[in-house]
């Protein structure tokens, strides 16, 4: 039935994929096991005894059966009991988090392969992606060797979505000041869709990207492609550095690919941590500063020793937004109803634009804005 | 002067009103003159005096419970609108074509339609239900306390306030019908959509959280001499599994949402990025509320579905004892299951199977139940009269939805179906085939006994087959784009080969809207034609439960004399044994006095909800302590009851046998 249309989930390119639909299908079966005979059943009791067939029995006070009530209770029960050790199989087996032992059926990885790391940051609205190993990053854009183990470290900058290449591997969040990993393999050359599905926004709709599946060779050329890309030239970027990301995180919509030829060192550790701009401090030195106070007994640390001192600093993070009772009625901005905007419908796709307005935020978000701050606190600064 | 006019109007300016967006103002204009016609035609008819004094002020489960179902039934259009909008939008928006809504006026549309349907259509429409039939079937002459199932509803018609006026002042939230943050704070949502959102559901869920209270006290404390809690009704357990759980999860709903209005107001971070919040927190809390929710609205028609399908075959109901319990153990197991809502948000595998697995296992309760309706349905002699039917189509659209449920909750399958269209299929085909049949069940099936007569039975199935099929054609396209991966809540796509199903999906929308406006016409055609479909014995299905004893519709006191149970189907029972109604010994009846505190206390709650909305404080302060003064102002009222004098019980009941001498 679905043969004509593309249904990706039941028709996957990659080795966690395949075994996810396999689990689907399983999943399924067991179930029409219950389903079909209580559907015919159904359809047979509603038919036969119906009021005109007056051949049908008819006892109105039967309404108790401890045979029949063992049988209703104890076949979903068993049903229940097999679904339930698959589940509990299958969900370690396939936990994102766990690097994967085969790239395809009796193809098991090898000891000492080292899978390719691809960290992921999901900005309003498109996607970065950062190769470590091959010093660069792209926006929009993510190709992959086939047949050759992926680990994805995954974050956000601003609000929650979930990255998911259908043809590849079941979807994972990715949330600001948090890392996920999503561990997974490609064994067919092609382009793939990559897409966010969770609901981030109004730039939600355009935030897809392609996925080129390559042999080794051509990932090796595409990877060069990027790295002699120039600024300015095509999809060339130059440099990913701290200050180009607080550029391209700002806001924009249906973004067309982008390519970096370098990336500034400690990058994505920076965003998970929240302290891309200058002068903030990472959560993780604030951390390990309390950590410290307890001489590294986690008994006796202090949580919030590692804040600036009171007074004369900024705020850790970002400034703190003011909640509406601590404004006076002169910071109060007029709510407009927005659909009246007269600028085109479909965004901008240059980050910072003014005609993002339109979109989710009204007011570009200070996260993790520039601040300027009295205190060195960051030791990576 | 700046500052005077933000001082008074807060955020509210000219611009909040949506002057320039032709399809709110189309919308406007038709609620305008509809609105203005309605108050027209009541001066005109000089109702105001009437409806104040019978309605608004009623303290009678019996109108309350109308008056819920009216309010589902209005917003079931608004919500029903909204889906119409995606729908079509969804069915255009490919390629260069960017559809009639931007994003921004469709992420609205698709929060609303969310928010609107389960807490403005299901909740009033199952609370309504609930608030009718109870009583009755305990036989109790109202609930415990009247004067707060007034307040519940005026509470929860001030929720549908806010709701509405997000429409034509300022808009609603963009956010998804649970407003996650980090995208429902200040930072990425720093209009009046988010505050419209907390402010409707913190007024509404006092109302929801209030009934939930009064009818666990009627169920526990009210039933009639005899009625053990294993004689009680199947559709009174359901409803007071369902009342516990709402008084149990209601207050973390309030809870939760009054976090994100401190991070919102007084600037807190409980959920945003920065400063130690956690939205993780956020998600986990909704849901706390929100998984329960579901069984909240479900639970009540699943006792629905045993009261049609027993008294339309004719027959006890199979297994009371183990339904009885499948519902005690559903609704426990429901606190268990929360964390299946978000698999993919990176938890463990270990914590991943434990929600899976328990959730599964709600299955085998749930399963119990469908095979106990199925062995009632056994060596029955079956009337497919309209509620029947809505309950066979129940049976066989919800164990799909109960399948693809099932598949969800196995964690690996839901990393590729969750957020998809698939899910989107999943939990319409059950709260559609489960809650909305069962509605539509109890709507036929009660109907006889609120106004006296049945409803006509043409509309009825014309409705009936345009919702059934109209469901399949609208829902099935949607599992097969959620098996193609495509995501929700999306205003416009790339890939012009997945518009034909959403093509599909739009016809079947605009049947079930077909199907909708049927349901209108049956309830039209039946006021017309009421005198042909009238029914004097009160009975008219040869039921079971007490509600059936008395005339329809009831008297104010319900039953003249308090019934004493000695049976399961108690009604079935006095039948049975020839049971005859004493014709004399009638006393005056005590009852409560209507009230119009309810109405001012849920009016002056909304006119904080607006002020606090749009950040005029000295209406929310002024709104809040008139709240606390009518509250108190109210417990001096010692003017509450009054009786029915022994003459006119003895009038009404004459009259009753009158009428029934003449049916027989």
């Amino acid at each position: 039935m679905l043969g004509g249309c593309d249904a990706v989930v039941l028709n996957p390119a990659g080795d966690v994929a395949v075994q996810q639909r396999d689990l689907v299908l399983i999943a399924t079966a067991l179930m029409l096991l219950i389903i079909i005979p209580v559907m015919a059943l159904t359809v047979l009791f509603a038919w036969r005894y119906r009021k005109s067939n007056t051949n049908a029995e008819y006892d109105p006070e039967f309404d108790h059966s401890t045979m029949l009530e063992l049988v209703i209770w104890s076949a979903p029960l068993l049903i229940i009991i097999c679904l339930g050790a698959v589940t509990w199989t299958s969900t370690h087996l396939l936990d994102p988090y766990r690097p994967i032992e085969r790239t395809a059926p009796g193809q098991p990885v090898a000891a000492g392969v080292k899978p390719l790391e691809v960290q992921v940051v999901a900005l309003d609205w498109k996607w970065l992606f950062i190769y470590p190993e091959q010093g660069i990053a792209t926006v929009n854009e993510l190709a992959l060797p086939v047949d050759r183990p992926v680990e994805f470290r995954l974050t956000g900058t601003s609000v929650m979505n979930a990255f998911y290449i259908p043809a590849m591997a079941g979807m994972i969040y990715t949330m600001p000041g948090m890392e996920t990993k999503l561990h997974a393999v490609l064994n067919r050359e092609g382009t793939f869709k990559g897409l966010s599905s969770h609901y981030s926004g109004a730039g939600f709709s355009g935030m897809h990207f392609p996925v080129f599946a390559l042999q080794q060779n051509g990932f090796d050329q595409w990877v060069e492609k990027v790295r002699t890309s120039q600024a300015g030239q095509g999809k060339g970027r130059g440099q990913l550095t701290r200050a180009a990301f607080l550029t391209v995180e700002k806001p924009s919509e249906y973004v067309p690919a982008m390519y970096y030829n370098g990336v500034q060192g400690g990058l994505f550790d920076r965003v998970v941590n929240r302290c891309v701009a200058e002068n903030t401090p990472c959560m993780s030195d604030v951390m390990m500063h309390d950590r410290r106070t307890g001489g590294g007994d986690p008994h006796k640390m202090k949580v919030g020793e590692g804040n600036p001192p009171v007074n004369n600093t900024g705020p850790m993070h970002g400034e703190r937004t003011k909640g509406a009772l601590e404004k006076s009625p002169e910071e109060f901005q007029t709510s407009p109803h927005q659909s009246k905007e007269p600028l085109p419908s479909n965004g901008a796709q240059e980050p910072g634009d003014i005609k993002n307005r339109r979109m989710s935020f009204l007011s570009i978000p200070q996260t993790p804005g520039p601040q300027t701050l009295g205190h060195a606190g960051a030791g990576r600064g | 002067m700046d500052n005077i006019i933000k001082t008074i109007f807060g955020r509210l300016s000219i611009e909040s009103l949506p002057i320039h967006e032709p399809i709110v103002v189309g919308t406007f204009l038709g609620v305008a003159v509809g609105g203005i016609a309605v108050l027209a035609l009541i001066t005109k008819f000089k109702l105001w005096g009437y409806l104040w004094k019978e309605w608004f002020t009623t303290v009678d489960h019996k109108r309350i419970g109308i008056m819920y179902m009216i309010l589902g039934i209005v917003m079931l259009l608004r919500g029903f609108a909204d889906a119409l909008m995606m729908r079509g939008q969804q069915a255009i928006a490919f390629g260069d074509n960017q559809g009639f809504l931007n994003s921004h006026h469709y992420d609205q549309v698709f929060t609303a339609h969310g928010v609107i349907m389960i807490f403005f259509v299901a909740m009033p429409i199952i609370t309504g239900l609930m608030n009718y039939v109870v009583p009755l079937q305990i036989g109790a002459r109202d609930v415990s306390f009247p004067y707060l199932n007034n307040l519940s509803f005026w509470m929860t018609a001030g929720g549908v306030v806010l709701v509405m006026a997000s429409l034509f002042i300022g808009e609603f939230a963009r956010t998804g019908w649970l407003a996650f943050p980090p995208l429902s704070e200040l930072d990425f949502s720093p209009d009046v959509g988010v505050d419209y959102y907390i402010w409707a559901l913190q007024v509404a869920g006092v109302g929801t959280t209030l009934s939930g209270i009064n009818l666990i006290a009627t169920i526990i404390k009210m039933r009639a001499p005899g009625m053990t809690m294993m004689k009680l009704p199947v559709f009174c357990w359901t409803s007071l599994c369902a009342n516990v759980l709402i008084v149990a999860s209601f207050p973390v709903l309030t809870a939760t949402l009054v976090l994100l209005s401190l991070d919102r107001y007084v600037g807190t971070n409980f959920f945003t990025n920065n400063l130690g919040g956690n939205p993780m927190m956020y998600v986990n809390l909704i849901w706390i509320w929100g998984h329960p929710e579901v069984y909240i609205l479900i639970l009540p028609l699943f006792g629905v579905f045993s009261e049609v399908t027993s008294t339309f075959s004719g027959k006890r109901l199979f297994g009371y004892t183990s339904m009885v319990y499948a519902t005690i153990v559903i609704t426990i197991l429901s606190y268990l299951v929360w964390l299946h809502h978000f698999f993919t948000m990176g938890s463990g595998a270990s914590v991943n199977s434990f929600f899976g697995i328990t959730t599964m296992v709600i299955s085998i309760p749930t399963g119990a139940k469908i095979f106990n309706w199925l062995f009632t349905m056994y060596k029955g002699r079956i009337r497919f009269e309209l509620p029947m039917m809505w309950t066979i189509a129940f049976m066989l659209t919800f164990t799909i939805g109960g399948m693809t449920g099932v598949l969800l909750a196995v964690p690996p399958a839901d990393f590729v179906l969750h957020n998809s269209l698939f899910l989107i299929a999943h939990f319409h085909n059950v709260i559609i085939g489960g809650v909305l049949f069962g509605a539509f069940a109890a709507i036929n099936y009660w109907w006889p006994k609120a106004f006296g007569f049945k409803l006509n039975q043409f509309w009825g199935k014309v409705s009936f087959w345009l919702w059934v099929v109209g469901f399949w054609v609208a829902f099935t396209p949607l599992y097969v784009m959620g098996l193609m991966g495509v995501t929700r809540r999306l205003h416009h796509f790339d890939d012009p080969s997945l518009q034909i199903w959403f093509v599909i999906a739009a016809f079947g929308a605009l049947m079930i809207a077909g199907g909708i406006g049927a349901f209108l016409v049956q309830i039209g055609v039946s006021i017309w034609k009421k005198e042909e479909l009238r029914d004097v014995t009160g009975d008219p299905w040869n039921g079971r439960t007490l509600e059936w004893a008395t005339s329809s519709p009831p008297p104010d006191y319900n039953f003249a004399f308090t019934p004493v149970i000695h049976e399961l189907d108690a009604w079935y029972d006095m039948k049975d044994k020839k049971a005859q109604a004493p014709t004399e010994g009638y006393r005056a009846i005590h009852m409560p006095k209507n009230t119009g505190t309810g109405v001012i206390i849920a009016g002056l709650s909304t006119a904080f909800g607006f002020g606090m909305i749009w950040y005029m404080w000295w209406l929310a302060a002024i709104a809040l302590i008139g709240v606390v003064v009518v509250a108190i102002w109210h417990t001096f009222n010692y003017d509450r009851d009054f009786y029915i004098p022994v003459e006119e019980v003895v009038a009404t009941e004459s009259e009753r046998r009158r009428l029934l001498g003449q049916g027989a």
